[in-house]
């Protein structure tokens, strides 16, 4: 698989985008530095390219390499080797390649200026969201037929979750606001991954405002050794199903 | 060594494959003739695996083919159009295929590479290539593993004459060692030599399979080319094709 | 003239007819109970090392007690310690150990009552419901004693430092915790509290009612079950002090409840659930202070007006500022505000643009606390920039008209 793998990455690096999109990231996290008085305000932009600008690059990028691969792809299925093991050598580059350039641009700027909690939490969902996205935009680019489909699908998914998603757990707060909703509350948030990887940044930010009369709840369910391990294990899902899914498909595709 | 049985393929409305039966042993040469689209790429491409049928089976080496790609391992293949990874140079394509397909004793079979002078040309990637030199490649690729049965989509389009002879000869020479192979084309003048059987498809529909020496029987034509015209003409089915292709052609000459 | 002759007098007293009673095992006096009685105003009695299980003692003579390598009063878990009550007593060097506790007496380690210029210095006290509770009483001074409570639960257990109906009074380098509130002022007046550290205490770190004129300075209130309760009260000065860490459902920083003509300045809220919770509040000078790393910075319900929140620093706080009504009376003007986005062209060091430090997100949250868990999503940005353009629901005129563009000097 690795040995494949290899040849995926080696394609992703000709093609300089992800390197121009680690200069980027790192170009951004130093000068957030910089500018700010204070690490915690540079952290709060940070905190913004890790939940928006990293699922888009990931979810955009993958799919656009899936196409732009389709080449190899299917010069590797009438060779001796299994679809599975295409996509996941597909994968594995595109992961290791994506989370070499968020390490890199975002990590390294991170671990050097501000190595703390909120860091380490900020990388944490980094590296999640990351792998999450690149494996959603597998589903998107296989189960999708043409390339202006399958990116179009991507924005999609990328609007709904960074976007939608949010605005109707709103909505449903408001609407049923005369109903205990907590519970209600912390299974929207294992929905998508974006707010689980907000929250997680969250409880080590926003610690003061969550022990508040509400906060509390959820500072002490995500905050604790449950809730720790409740957030990798949904994160881990939201890598495999997907993932798993973008296989079950491509398995039965024609190429 | 391959035995099809009641094959049948439909994309969307199309009835691409239309329950073929038949069977392939070693030591022919099968030209799989038939007009655009009456499904000669997408059999072949259901032997490789890169196309689901529908229905049906297909056995390779008396093991009918799943999802263990091990069988492809017997196989060359040679694309109607190969495309390959932009970046990839194609020295690494070779060393690629021969990493991940590695065969028992590590022999292959270079003789196209060096007979189309690919080494010359090692450190091109693949983006910067001609129809023609891709053509070769793909050619090269296909015999490389020295596998006992070879697939050929189209594999004289686009070459060049002197190119082509090489293929041509090259194609005898595997004949001689009892493989099986399997040659689609239109240029039928082009393989009578070395052909042992013909295929041929219109519509999805296997309309017959015949060894030359029935059908010149049959016809009473020495040419296979003229044979099968007349065999068209004889069945009557939509021979147009046939009678456009061979009229300009006979008078040209032929490498 | 009076006055005069009265120190004079007093101080001839100590110093000519003073004697010194030692208290000790194989002393002529082994116990404290018959030394007291024994005593005449004015002598010293040295309480040597030891652990002396008398029951309740009384002082109401004018003595001091001074212990040796701290002795130890035990009061066995059912006794109040000591009473003292009269004037000019001077208790030092004692440690107070196992009060009694009832719920219908306020059982201490020491209790003053009815009695004027006495000092506490340099005690310990360990498990005493309250520790040191002091009632109708003026110019006493309570300074470096260390208090200790081990009670888990607010009804079992008593204040820190009690103080009712009193003035006059100092208290000073005290540290507190684990009691239900650390220092409780009721009726007090014209008092000082500094350099005190109150921590880890039930419910509030320091909590006073119906108590004006007095003076907080310095003082350090950390991670308290409810962090300071001041109601009721005019005049109240606090300056310098830190609220730290005070975290919880109904925690913080400082509850202020119907205080008037009041000054908070040169303090630094770190990491309260909510640094200033403001009810029926006015005149109030806010200055000065530093907010950091709060939930809620300041949250200042309409029914304050009149209050001045000027050359304040805020950094990191997950809300800056909240309210509960559109209307508002209090001003702002001359804070930082790390989330202020402004420029400033004529290079004054204050932003051109106002700052409305209420987001719309604030007002949501008021209305619906579940949405704390949309806290910075993309979503919420978005309403909030949405909101900067076209204000609808945040109060238009509660605004800083003078930002600066770098955090205050203090």
């Amino acid at each position: 698989m690795l040995k494949l793998s290899r040849y995926v990455l080696y394609d992703i690096l000709r093609s300089k985008i992800v390197i121009a999109y680690t200069i980027f990231l790192f170009a951004v996290s130093l000068s957030m530095f910089q500018m700010e008085e204070n690490s915690s305000k540079a952290m709060l932009s940070l905190l913004n390219i890790v939940l928006i600008v990293l699922p888009l690059v990931s979810l955009v990028f993958t799919t656009i390499h899936y196409y732009n691969s389709y080449e190899f792809i299917e010069l590797m299925s009438s060779q001796p080797m299994s679809r599975t093991r295409i996509l996941l050598s597909e994968y594995a580059g595109v992961a290791i390649s994506l989370l070499s350039a968020f390490l890199i641009g975002v990590g390294i700027p991170v671990l050097l200026l501000a190595p703390n909690d909120i860091g380490f939490a900020l990388l944490f969902s980094g590296v999640c969201l990351t792998l999450v996205f690149t494996s959603i935009a597998f589903f998107a680019a296989v189960i999708a037929r043409d390339k202006a489909r399958g990116i179009g699908f991507a924005l999609l998914l990328w609007f709904y979750f960074a976007l939608i998603y949010d605005s109707l757990v709103l909505l449903i707060l408001f609407s049923f606001s005369d109903y205990p909703l907590e519970k209600i509350t912390l299974l929207l948030s294992a929905l998508n991954p974006i707010d689980l990887g907000r929250i997680f940044i969250m409880l080590k930010m926003d610690v003061s405002a969550l022990m508040g009369y509400t906060g509390a709840l959820y500072k002490d369910f995500f905050g604790s050794g449950t809730g720790i391990l409740f957030t990798t294990g949904i994160m881990l899902l939201w890598i495999i199903v997907p993932l798993w899914l973008a296989v079950r498909k491509f398995r039965k595709k024609d190429l | 060594m391959i035995r099809i049985e009641n094959i049948s393929k439909r994309f969307k409305k199309l009835q691409v494959l239309d329950n073929i039966s038949v069977g392939f042993e070693k030591g022919q040469v099968i030209s799989l003739i038939g007009p655009n689209g009456s499904g000669k790429t997408t059999l072949i491409k259901s032997i490789l695996g890169m196309v689901k049928p529908n229905s049906g089976k297909i056995f390779v080496g008396e093991k009918i083919i799943d999802t263990d790609p091990a069988y492809r391992k017997i196989i060359g293949y040679m694309p109607q159009i190969g495309r390959y990874p932009d970046n990839m140079k194609i020295g690494q394509l070779f060393s690629m295929l021969k990493q991940i397909r590695k065969t028992e004793n590590n022999q292959t079979d270079e003789e196209l590479i060096k007979k189309f002078e690919l080494e010359k040309i090692f450190d091109k990637p693949m983006r910067t290539l001609s129809g023609g030199t891709r053509q070769k490649v793909s050619a090269a690729i296909a015999f490389l593993f020295d596998p006992a049965i070879l697939i050929l989509d189209e594999p004289t389009a686009g070459l060049d004459p002197l190119a082509s002879e090489i293929l041509k000869q090259k194609i005898i020479a595997e004949k001689k060692k009892d493989k099986l192979i399997l040659i689609t084309s239109h240029i039928l003048s082009d393989l009578d030599e070395i052909t042992t059987h013909v295929m041929y498809m219109q519509e999805g529909k296997m309309q017959f399979f015949k060894d030359i020496g029935t059908l010149q029987e049959e016809t009473g034509e020495l040419r296979l080319g003229k044979a099968i015209a007349r065999i068209m003409k004889g069945d009557l089915i939509n021979t147009n094709w046939i009678d456009k292709m061979f009229e300009p052609k006979n008078d040209e000459k032929i490498y | 003239m009076k006055c005069l002759i009265s120190v004079l007098l007093f101080f001839a007293a100590t110093t000519c007819f003073a004697n010194t009673i030692i208290v000790g095992k194989g002393k002529a006096i082994s116990s404290l109970k018959l030394a007291i009685k024994t005593s005449k105003n004015g002598d010293t009695i040295l309480l040597n090392a030891g652990t002396y299980k008398e029951g309740t003692i009384i002082i109401d003579k004018s003595i001091h007690l001074i212990g040796v390598n701290t002795p130890i009063l035990d009061g066995e878990n059912k006794n109040e310690i000591l009473t003292v009550t009269g004037k000019n007593i001077f208790i030092s060097g004692i440690h107070f150990a196992n009060a009694g506790y009832s719920s219908m007496n306020d059982y201490a380690g020491l209790k003053i009552i009815d009695a004027t210029n006495i000092k506490v210095e340099k005690n310990i006290f360990s498990n005493t419901s309250f520790a040191i509770h002091i009632s109708n009483s003026t110019h006493c001074t309570i300074s470096n004693n260390s208090i200790k409570g081990t009670s888990k639960s607010e009804h079992s257990s008593g204040n820190g430092i009690h103080l009712w109906k009193c003035s006059q009074m100092l208290i000073e380098n005290n540290t507190i915790q684990g009691h239900r509130d650390g220092i409780y002022f009721e009726f007090v007046s014209h008092s000082t509290i500094r350099k005190n550290w109150s921590e880890k205490n039930i419910r509030y770190g320091l909590h006073f009612m119906f108590s004006s004129d007095n003076s907080y300075l310095s003082n350090t209130f950390r991670n308290n079950g409810a962090g300071v309760a001041v109601m009721y009260s005019k005049k109240v000065i606090m300056l310098r002090n830190h609220f730290d860490q005070n975290w919880g459902a109904s925690a913080y920083g400082i509850l202020l409840k119907d205080i008037t003509d009041s000054r908070i300045q040169y303090n630094t809220f770190f990491k309260n659930t909510i640094a200033i919770h403001m009810e029926g509040s006015s005149r109030i000078q806010v200055e000065k202070n530093i907010f950091k790393e709060n939930g809620w910075g300041i949250k200042v319900q309409s029914s304050c007006d009149d209050n001045n929140f000027r050359f304040n620093n805020f950094y990191g706080n997950s809300f800056d500022l909240a309210t509960n009504g559109t209307m508002m009376l209090n001003y702002f003007s001359n804070n930082y505000w790390d989330k202020y986005e402004g420029y400033d062209i004529n290079k004054d060091g204050t932003g051109d643009i106002p700052f409305h430090p209420v987001s719309m997100y604030s007002m949501i949250v008021e209305q619906n606390p579940h949405a704390l868990l949309l806290m910075r999503s993309f979503t919420i940005s978005l309403l909030d920039k949405a909101e900067k353009a076209i204000p609808g629901l945040t109060p238009e005129n509660l605004v800083d008209n003078y930002p600066k563009m770098k955090p205050n000097k203090l």
